[in-house]
């Protein structure tokens, strides 16, 4: 149980430094910008004793370090300015749009596992046959597929040409505020209003960017579940349970898959943190209100408080992705708890 | 020499020197990657992109990459536009031959800088271990947990749009697994026998890191940086498609996705094209790198 202490508080130091790592950076971004953010308040019209009543009000005639505490200090209270674009405060802005951004990944995770998994599985007990060609190469589209593209090429596919699923955008128009934003994922508020037309039109409005996004979390996880399962199978139990003479299928998919699930969970936080990334790219092809959009629109009008808030917060769900995993890994994996 | 004793001379189990061993062992690597179909055609690919880049101006016109025709805008192939133009009736062929350069060059300039800095960071770590090895692996540790494409937006942000800044924000979050690798790599070295002796000859740390550990290094390093480059090289199509790489009119794939978007559903090829170009390379790069693997994982087994 020492292990474990240690192996918890060993995880802990590392989060915080990491954090602050972030922090550093995203304070030395937000400095090295060509922009010179008095200038960016006072206008250039001000006059010199302005110009200076400004800078020492936001602090800039203070040493680095301690600019860099006071930063710290505003974030961890939640504090990331105001946007310029919306004129509210950025955190406000970011929780407003969040909620898009986690219905997107959600359901591509949840594609990329649901499907990942099985062919992963598949593909390594029919190593070097068909099936094991055909998901290593689907995983290695995968992984070469600029998201982007991929993107236009389905709204191109089954938008336009097909007419399956609906357009860019989380809803149409006709459909807008019917439904009260509980959670702000609009699929599952819908769900809970009983509104069952909205579902399905937000339901058609996302599933083609989650697919999109879910198909390379697929492709990442089918190559890993192949690749631990092959290290499975190679063991001595699976050939006992075998001679024993239970089902190849009982051995496969409850035994073998049983041990890979721990493996497993440190790839699916890093997927999912992945996806928090393609969003940014998958947002803006499909239009979709999220995080992702919020930056890059946030980018372009040189909103720096917005990209530098948006940078710290995908930051920190990847780090405290890092941190469950790193925290899971002992629980569920008896071996792991005694290493060092 | 005739080509039977040249085999002979490169396959021979008893070499003469460090030259023919040295000799004989890539061509045997050479052997087994050979027989690996996939690895070939990536290796095909790869090949086939540095020929059309340094080939570009016999390929295509290099001003009809840039030259604007308006009134030659989105036509659909053709025997004069192969891959037909775009909204500024620009030649679609001539923009994806001569955009193979730019794409390159990201790979190269990134590559350029992840490498040393990789080595700077993982061969102290490795080689000197206690507490310098802790402090520098905190820092890869935090610099591996931080989300790339969103770093390097914020980076492209700060910096301006740009495909240096592309590259720096790209290099910035790529160079962590180098540190590691080169860090693992100096591990099982460290206490080598051809290390203590250099250390009994009066070699200094500096000198045994340079001549001894980093050329073993190398080839681990060269197969990660293959792998490496399909992301690299999709990333950089990402900041180019959100519009923060290579400036226009320069022809950068992911920017000509980008403008593609507008005319996507009348004329399909002027955003579909760029992106094929993305993905046949990526697909060559990660075959080539997969195969590469696979030599040095059986040589070592």
């Amino acid at each position: 149980m020492l292990g474990i202490g240690r192996s918890i508080l060993n995880t802990l130091v590392s989060v915080v430094l990491t954090f602050l790592g972030l922090t550093i950076v995203t304070f030395f971004i937000g400095r090295i910008i060509p922009i010179d953010p008095v200038l960016a308040i006072v206008g250039p019209k001000a006059s010199v004793e302005t110009y200076d009543r400004v800078r020492i009000e936001i602090g800039l005639d203070q040493p680095v370090p301690v600019q860099y505490w006071r930063y710290l200090t505003k974030v961890l209270h939640g504090d990331f300015g105001t946007s310029v674009i919306t004129s509210q405060p950025v955190l406000q802005d970011m929780l407003h749009v969040f909620p898009a951004t986690l219905e997107l990944a959600f359901l591509a995770l949840a594609i990329g596992v649901v499907l990942g998994v099985p062919l992963g599985v598949v593909a390594a007990t029919q190593r070097g046959r068909w099936p094991d060609h055909v998901v290593r190469l689907l995983s290695l589209f995968g992984y070469s597929m600029p998201v982007f593209w991929l993107g236009l090429i389905g709204l191109l596919l089954f938008y336009a040409k097909l007419g399956w699923v609906e357009g860019p955008g989380r809803l149409d128009v006709s459909y807008d505020d019917i439904v009260p934003a509980v959670t702000g994922m609009i699929t599952v508020d819908a769900l809970l209003a009983g509104e069952y037309e909205v579902f399905a039109n937000a339901l058609s409005h996302l599933i083609l960017p989650a697919s999109i996004l879910g198909y390379l979390s697929l492709a990442y996880v089918a190559r890993m579940t192949r690749s631990f399962m092959l290290g499975q199978l190679r063991q001595e139990y699976v050939l006992a349970a075998m001679a024993k003479g239970l089902s190849g299928f009982r051995v496969v998919w409850v035994h073998a898959l049983g041990n890979v699930w721990v493996q497993l969970i440190t790839v699916i936080a890093l997927t999912f943190g992945s996806l928090l990334e393609g969003a940014v790219l998958t947002e803006t092809v499909f239009s979709w209100p999220g995080l992702g959009l919020y930056m890059k629109n946030s980018l372009f009008n040189a909103d720096l408080n917005a990209v530098l808030g948006g940078t710290v917060l995908v930051g920190l769900v990847y780090i405290v992705l890092n941190m469950l995993s790193d925290l899971l890994y002992p629980l569920v994996d008896p071996r792991a708890r005694d290493r060092k | 020499m005739s080509g039977t004793t040249m085999r002979g001379w490169l396959l021979d189990p008893a070499p003469h020197s460090r030259r023919q061993a040295r000799f004989g062992r890539w061509y045997r690597a050479w052997l087994s990657f050979q027989s690996n179909s996939l690895a070939m055609a990536g290796l095909l690919i790869v090949a086939s992109l540095v020929l059309i880049a340094i080939a570009a101006p016999l390929l295509a016109d290099p001003n009809a990459a840039t030259l604007q025709n308006l009134a030659q805008r989105l036509q659909p192939s053709s025997a004069a536009h192969w891959f037909g133009t775009d909204e500024l009736g620009r030649d679609v062929f001539a923009r994806v031959v001569f955009g193979s350069r730019i794409t390159l060059t990201i790979v190269a300039l990134v590559s350029a800088i992840v490498v040393p800095v990789g080595l700077g960071i993982g061969l102290p770590a490795g080689y000197f271990g206690g507490s310098i090895d802790a402090v520098l692996m905190r820092l890869t540790d935090i610099f591996l947990a931080f989300p790339r494409l969103v770093l390097a937006l914020a980076f492209a942000a700060a910096l301006g749009p740009g495909i240096e800044n592309a590259v720096i924000a790209i290099a910035l979050t790529a160079w962590p697994p180098y540190a590691r690798l080169a860090r693992a790599e100096t591990l099982t070295r460290r206490n080598a026998e051809f290390v203590q002796a250099a250390v009994l000859q009066g070699a200094s740390h500096a000198s045994i890191l340079a001549r001894q550990i980093v050329p073993l290094c190398l080839s681990s390093v060269l197969i990660r940086l293959t792998l490496d480059m399909a992301g690299i090289i999709i990333t950089a199509a990402g900041l180019g498609f959100l519009g923060l790489g290579a400036q226009p009119p320069a022809p950068e794939w992911g920017a000509m996705v980008a403008s593609g978007r507008q005319v996507l559903l009348t004329q399909w090829w002027v955003a579909t094209i760029p992106g094929i170009a993305i993905f046949i390379t990526s697909v060559g790069f990660n075959l080539l790198g997969d195969g590469l693997r696979d030599v040095s994982d059986s040589r070592s087994a």
